[in-house]
């Protein structure tokens, strides 16, 4: 940056201060950046009688994070479509033994079932196509399909009761990143976007990477990742696999950083003269916004370059991690941005909706994330970064233990089954090598400790160092939170 | 409503405000005080203004209309509920008027002890001192309850004697003028003559003037110079496209169908409808009744049933097993919320699982509104993806109806016909019953066709207990928010913020209105001449204060940055769809052709590939060319689950779920599309060419003064033009000596290139088009 730009900036610091003195300050932070945007804290607030819109005082007033964080950022690992938990992580020998049986009702208990499986005159108990094996130390089970997260398994907490209201895709995808299965509520991200900000100002605090299997998929929707009511600088911004890593990055053609510089300085002049003639701050913050985006150019390139990793990185990830896109190059990037001070990476990886097929897509399936996801954890902890970054992995639902459709020697399908449902979480204060929960020997209800997804939310927040009762917003008359009216932390699983 | 509209409120008001704006100075000032430390109290302390906001907010949870979580029961917001005797403690009363002593209400606020405090730690919530003396000061004073605002039929009050004829316009002035004197603030001076024209050009048509309408009005001294330009703008096709802007969003219109595959469907017929009905001026009553119960009207046009698609523009589930109940009653959920929202500008929503915990809004009040969009014929789940555009009822439109009674709808040269998913009712009725938590399988009690009577209660002799009877009483005299709701939608689109600034609600957590009065006077008048929408907004574009300009003062930051005296115009950032407009309009590329199938325009690749399950016909973006890339942003394809980057980004709505206004944020990744965006792009290489061929001769200086004159609609002044001068050589020299940059640089989009042109010159002028696009001033209304 010349010194001539040095000044220049120095004075349009001085006026945005300056009239940042005497404006409604609220206002004006939540406009400026994605950085200082999302400062939402108290000491900035302004007591408003005829408040209404925007962010509340006593929401802001306990000072964010409520207490000390044990995680400072997130990385999750979205398995869209609904991961069968007995395939993966909740052993069910029980299913192998009665193969073939109808499901006892007294199991069933009467529970709603979706369309796809209720006309179905029978519901035979299938066991899984693979095996399971005990890994490491805390001996826990996982099949056969994901011998990679295996190896990991002492830096796991399994959690083998979750539960979810939705029984269908779109309301239960949406249930699990914005705490409702209708509407237009923030994303979680965007909630933590909100209540902590970034840490690094030349990227956004939530990031959206989607990858795609070859199994079932049932799309992901830009709604997951919606700031909802809260202000748009909180909304998730997609990364995606290609040219331009961040939607409109990259400069046009004919152009290069030193005439953009020029396009800037040009900009901020004829600007200046506007804002002598106007006074008006908003002004002064586009300004902002300008050299943001120009910081941005630079960020951004340099994160998403995964050319520079070295060789023993991209065999850990596996050599899908140099295509751009994939879930393998997804994961990468997650780290690099995590590590950038990223506070949500959000990932997706579709194709786990075996209604049919089961044995074969999920084996495809499992192949595309089980040694990309083990990397990850892998990787924070040789940076020594995965205490204080919160790792998740899992999908919407689980699958019921009995098939959908013909049920072949080798052959067969689930439908959704939203009663129990695996997924692990590591690092970020998560006690490693557990098991937790327990569901019946069927593998359909729980019998001890279960998750809920507003529990599981409000862990994640407590891990995050906010209470999921006091991170609030106003809108349109009521305190809406990501835990709607519940949650309660699960205690048991934190270090 | 009479009773508060005296003098005496009125200061009262004044002081209110006068003193909320004094703490917010102090508070900037020095943040460490706490809250309310020194702050003055009101002389008078009005339950309306200054104590119900602060029961509702911290007391009703628990002590409110809410009747399962009430505690102790004990309610506050009304008068018999605070004054009656306790029931847990003998002898005490919540609240006895003129004793706060005596109160329970105020001792417990008051308390030392944490276990009797109010409100209770638990609930996170806390009073500051500044709310406990007001509390104190109106117990003492006679603790009067006072029936809300805004369920009081507005009223025309007394037009305020100002003292002033030299700026007042009309009626609107004078109640903005009275309120401006208490705060001693003087109306900024008129905006100058272009900035003017380019306003209200914006704000009627979506569109800044065309160098016709430049020149003409620039030339035109006469008195009626303005009005006459008002007129021209109302009656153009352009303003029926402008106010659609903002009815789509109310009426969440998209082009698919919302959920998970999200194929496509064919709503747009009914979009037609829209702007056709505003550019027609139809009665805001008419407009609203034919969308609510079009198909209910005695002998209905294909016309009337086409607007009542206006109720099937929600989401609609093709997800195979889903379970049908679930969703037909998410779809009557969703026509509840949306009739509430964007009609009556209340928040019915908590009432769908509970009572309402702030408004007087029973569950069983919701499902009595919920029982009017309960009987249509549509069904949960009626087709898996790919089995068709339209669902049952629908109305088929043939060419036949397009060339006779329907010519507002645009098929262009397609000759098939096209259906539209509309309301049908079914002739027995279906019972509604309120639903435990809103769950669609926790039915309990039976509900029948109602509205709140806290608003106006549901006189079946008056009206039928169907979707008809709903619009008549929203549109009857004595409805006391239909027509405050809609002026204030409107005075929000214009103005920036609305009279009351939560659009959305006029509730009790709402805020209040900033100008009471004149919202009751714009409200009835508006009513009382027939809902006439162009009337109204030819109140607000004619009226002095609407003509003011939008200089910012170093008083007006202090005082009123928020804009809320309105002694000056607000600079606004221009919408999403207008942004795009004006790059398109500025360069020529425009096409003004009305209506027809939305258009899909440049997009960045793979952004619907990579979400998309890969069934239906929305898997691949499939870009459209040829004129189809420049129609206007309101017709820019919305696939619900991805849609348009560059319109979110600048805040438009993603159509899930009505809304009533947009925000207006300042983000750098707004910066990101009006640099790199390939319409900015092309529109920057289109107008240069197009100045330099009608030019050639000229000097670069006068081609930067023309490009400027189209994108901001005024001369530029010398100094800007040295500055764009210098910039223009140097990028001259840097495209001379790389003219493969050059041309790289005029490889943006599909509009044809004037291939005579003088590459690298055209670059340079492109060069300076591009940063005149990109400025502040371009993409605001000033």
């Amino acid at each position: 940056m010349s010194k001539v730009h040095m000044k220049k900036d120095e004075l349009i610091e001085k006026e945005v201060k300056q009239a940042r003195l005497f404006q409604n300050r609220r206002q004006f932070l939540s406009r400026l950046s994605i950085g200082i945007g999302s400062a939402a804290l108290g000491s900035l607030l302004i007591p408003d009688l005829f408040s209404g819109g925007g962010a509340d005082k006593e929401a802001m007033a306990g000072r964010l994070p409520h207490f000390a964080p044990k995680a400072k950022r997130v990385i999750y690992l979205f398995q869209s479509g609904g991961v069968s938990q007995l395939e993966s992580f909740d052993p069910k020998p029980k299913l192998r033994e009665m193969m073939g049986q109808d499901l006892p009702e007294s199991i069933r208990g009467g529970q709603r079932l979706t369309g796809m499986t209720s006309g179905q005159a029978s519901f035979p108990l299938v066991g899984s196509y693979y095996d399971f094996a005990q890994y490491g130390k805390s001996g826990a089970w996982v099949s056969d399909l994901f011998p990679y997260m295996g190896k990991v398994a002492d830096d796991l907490c399994i959690i083998r009761s979750l539960h979810t209201d939705a029984i269908n895709h779109d309301p239960a995808i949406t249930f699990f990143q914005t705490g409702a299965q209708q509407g237009n509520r923030p994303s979680m991200g965007a909630w933590l976007s909100y209540g902590l900000g970034s840490d690094n100002q030349n990227l956004p605090a939530f990031c959206v990477l989607v990858s795609k299997g070859k199994g079932n998929g049932q799309g992901v929707y830009a709604k997951l990742w919606t700031n909802g009511f809260l202000d748009s600088v909180h909304q998730g911004v997609q990364f995606m696999g290609g040219p331009d890593p961040v939607l409109y990055l990259n400069n046009p053609p004919g152009t290069d950083k030193v005439s953009r510089r020029a396009l800037l300085d040009k900009l901020a002049e004829l600007n200046q003269l506007q804002f002598d003639a106007f006074g008006d701050p908003e002004i002064s913050a586009r300004v902002q916004q300008y050299e943001m985006a120009y910081r941005m150019q630079t960020s951004v390139p340099e994160v998403t370059d995964l050319s520079k990793e070295p060789d023993h990185i991209v065999k850990l990830y596996g050599a899908d991690c140099l295509v751009p896109g994939t879930y393998a190059a997804n994961c990468l990037l997650a780290r690099k941005l995590s590590e950038n001070g990223v506070r949500f990476v959000q990932l997706y990886h579709q194709g786990w909706d075996q209604h049919g097929n089961l044995p074969l897509e999920m084996a495809g399936q499992a192949k595309d994330v089980d040694q990309a996801s083990a990397a990850l954890v892998t990787d924070l902890k040789q940076r020594g970064l995965l205490d204080e970054t919160l790792v998740i992995w899992g999908g919407e639902f689980g699958r019921t233990n009995y098939c959908q459709g013909k049920l072949e020697h080798n052959n067969y399908g689930r439908d959704h089954h939203p009663r129990c449902f695996s997924v692990w979480m590591a690092g970020g204060g998560i006690k490693p090598g557990m098991v937790y929960g327990e569901t019946d020997e069927f593998g359909y209800n729980i019998v001890k400790n279960p998750v809920h997804i507003h529990d599981f939310h409000a862990t994640i927040l407590h891990q995050l160092g906010l209470d999921h009762e006091k991170l609030t917003y106003r809108h349109l008359g009521r305190r809406y939170r990501l835990t709607d009216v519940f949650g309660e932390v699960v205690k048991d699983i934190l270090v | 409503m009479r009773r508060l509209l005296s003098p005496k409120w009125l200061t009262l008001i004044a002081v209110c405000l006068f003193v909320i704006l004094l703490s917010g100075y102090f508070f900037t000032k020095s943040e460490t005080t706490g809250l309310g430390g020194s702050m003055p109290l009101p002389p008078m302390v009005d339950y309306n203004f200054h104590i119900r906001p602060i029961l509702s907010d911290k007391c009703f949870a628990c002590h409110g209309p809410d009747h399962n979580s009430r505690e102790a029961d004990l309610r506050l917001d009304t008068e018999a509920g605070a004054y009656k005797a306790l029931s847990k403690t003998a002898g005490m009363h919540a609240i006895v008027p003129g004793h706060p002593n005596q109160s329970e209400v105020y001792l417990r606020i008051t308390s030392d002890d944490e276990l009797l405090r109010m409100p209770p730690a638990t609930s996170n919530l806390t009073l500051t001192n500044y709310e406990v003396k007001l509390i104190e000061r109106w117990i003492r004073q006679g603790a009067e309850y006072k029936p809300h605002w805004a369920f009081i039929p507005p009223e025309k009050p007394e037009i305020p004697e100002v003292g002033r004829t030299d700026w007042p316009v009309n009626e609107l002035d004078q109640f903005v003028l009275a309120k401006m004197k208490e705060m001693d603030f003087k109306p900024n001076p008129k905006a100058e003559k272009h900035h003017l024209l380019r306003r209200v050009c914006l704000d009627l048509t979506g569109l800044p003037p065309s160098e016709e309408q430049l020149d003409r009005f620039l030339a035109d001294d006469s008195e009626e110079a303005y009005e006459r330009m008002v007129d021209e703008l109302l009656s153009s096709p352009a303003y029926g496209e402008r106010m659609a802007m903002h009815w789509l969003d109310v009426a969440r219109y998209a082009d698919s169908y919302g959920y998970q595959d999200d194929d496509i469907r064919t709503q747009w017929p009914w979009r037609d409808w829209v702007i056709h009905a505003f550019n027609e001026n139809m009665p805001y009553d008419e407009f609203v009744t034919w969308q609510l119960a079009g198909d209910m009207l005695p002998e209905a046009t294909k016309e009337q049933i086409l607007a009542s698609a206006f109720n099937r523009n929600h989401k609609i589930t093709e997800e195979g097993g889903v379970i049908e109940e679930e969703y037909r009653v998410a779809y009557a959920i969703d026509k509840t919320n949306t009739f509430s929202k964007g009609i009556l500008g209340i928040t019915m929503e908590c009432a769908q699982c509970h009572d309402h915990k702030y408004d007087p809004f029973s569950q069983k009040n919701y499902f009595e509104l919920y029982a009017f969009f309960n009987n249509s014929l549509e069904k949960g789940l009626e087709g898996l993806v790919n089995s068709g555009p339209s669902k049952t009822p629908r109305l088929t439109i043939t060419q036949t109806d397009v060339e006779n009674i329907l010519q507002f709808i645009n098929k262009g040269d397609d000759t098939s016909a096209v259906s539209v998913s509309v309301m049908g009712e079914r002739d027995e009725a279906r019972p509604t019953y309120i639903l435990n938590r809103g769950l669609y399988d926790a039915p309990t009690e039976r509900a029948y066709p109602g509205t709140p009577a806290s608003i106006l209660p549901f006189d079946s002799a008056r009206f039928a207990p169907n979707r008809l009877g709903l619009a008549e009483w929203a549109f009857n005299e004595e409805n006391p928010l239909t027509a405050r709701v809609l002026v204030n939608q409107l005075w929000a689109m214009v103005f920036g913020r609305g009279l009351v600034p939560t659009v959305a609600d006029f509730g009790n957590q709402g805020e209040l209105p900033s100008h009471p009065e004149l919202l009751d006077w714009l409200a009835a008048d508006f009513r009382d001449n027939g809902w006439n929408i162009q009337r109204l907004l030819k109140q607000f574009v004619l009226s002095a204060t609407y003509r003011q300009s939008s200089q910012v003062t170093k008083r007006h930051l202090q005082e009123d940055p928020e804009n809320t005296y309105l002694a000056r115009t607000k600079r606004l950032r221009l919408q999403a769809e207008s942004i795009r407009d004006l790059a398109l309009a500025s360069s020529g590329l425009l096409n003004r052709e009305i209506g027809g199938p939305s258009v899909k325009p440049y997009q960045p690749d793979g952004i619907w590939e990579v979400t998309s399950s890969g069934r239906g016909a929305l898997t691949n973006y499939v870009q459209d060319h040829d004129g189809a890339l420049y129609r206007r942003g309101m017709y820019v394809f919305i696939k619900l689950t991805v849609p348009p980057p560059n319109m979110l980004i600048f805040d438009a709505s993603n159509r899930d779920v009505c809304e009533v206004t947009r925000q207006r944020t300042n983000t750098p990744l707004q910066a990101l599309v009006m640099l790199n965006d390939p319409v900015i792009l092309e529109a920057s290489r289109v107008l240069s060419g197009r100045i330099l061929k009608e030019s050639s001769e000229a000097a670069p200086r006068q081609h930067i003064e023309s490009a400027f004159r189209w994108i901001l609609s005024r001369e530029a002044s010398e100094q800007e033009l040295t500055l764009l001068e210098t910039y223009h050589k140097a990028e001259l020299k840097r495209f001379k000596e790389s003219p493969a940059k050059a041309k790289a640089f005029l490889e943006v989009g599909e509009a044809p290139q004037e291939e005579t042109l003088p590459v690298v010159e055209q670059a340079a002028l492109m060069a300076v088009v591009h940063t005149l696009y990109n400025l502040e001033e371009t993409i605001t209304k000033i």
